[in-house]
């Protein structure tokens, strides 16, 4: 996980506009935890951070539980995106 | 939905084993459902996801007899992504590596799929608008 973090945060330092599509159990990490500000690190660094609306539903995490800069989002947005030939990574 | 496009995706891990599956179909059939021809090549244990012959069973341990437990399964989501295409006027193509289907006497799948080698994911990789893999782990 932390080698993807380093790879979105790399690709927007370079210029590039990154989302990151948290799915999954990948959704955990979204949650707020004080020890641990990666996720609001990679935001505030300008990476578009989204996370799975079903996930996060079977996970019981509320929108109001997530990180600053972690916004709660439909899979359509993958969809979207790979139609607009955005390159797509699964990790 | 923006025009119709074209998206390949690549899909390697069996059924019944991981939530991998259920976001690739649940890509899939958000593409679908968005008009977007939709190209699959599943490699490897993913040939077994439209396997014909999987059948439901019961939970005894909870009490369920087969009907009642209404057991999910993968053939039918793959099924009901062909019906979506059909009602959302998008082309859905499925390809099941045949090496990997002979090696596992996986030769039965539902119907909309067809056998083909992964030269065929190389083909669809240079003409597709956009390609996913979603490799095992």
């Amino acid at each position: 996980m932390a080698y993807f973090y380093d790879l979105a945060s790399g690709l927007k330092e370079r210029g590039n506009t990154v989302t990151l599509f948290l799915i999954q159990n990948g959704v955990l990490p979204a949650r707020k935890n004080p020890s641990d500000s990666t996720l609001a690190k990679l935001a505030t660094a300008g990476v578009n951070i989204l996370a799975d609306h079903l996930s996060l539903q079977e996970r019981g995490i509320e929108d109001n539980a997530l990180v600053d800069g972690v916004a709660s989002a439909e899979l359509d947005v993958v969809i979207d995106q790979m139609a607009d030939g955005v390159k797509t990574l699964w990790h | 939905m923006s025009e119709k496009k074209t998206l390949t995706f690549c899909l390697m891990d069996p059924p019944f084993e991981n939530a991998r599956t259920t976001t690739a179909l649940r890509l899939i059939d958000t593409a679908v459902r968005r008009g977007h021809n939709v190209n699959i090549f599943a490699y490897e244990g993913a040939v077994g996801v439209p396997f014909s012959k999987q059948s439901a069973h019961a939970n005894k341990v909870h009490g369920f007899e087969a009907d009642e437990w209404n057991h999910p399964l993968p053939k039918d989501w793959v099924s009901e992504i062909m019906k979506h295409a059909e009602k959302a006027g998008s082309k859905v193509d499925w390809i099941n590596c045949g090496l990997c289907v002979d090696e596992r006497g996986m030769n039965e799948a539902v119907p909309g799929v067809r056998r083909g080698t992964p030269g065929d994911l190389v083909n669809w990789a240079n003409t597709s608008d956009n390609t996913l893999i979603i490799p095992t782990k």
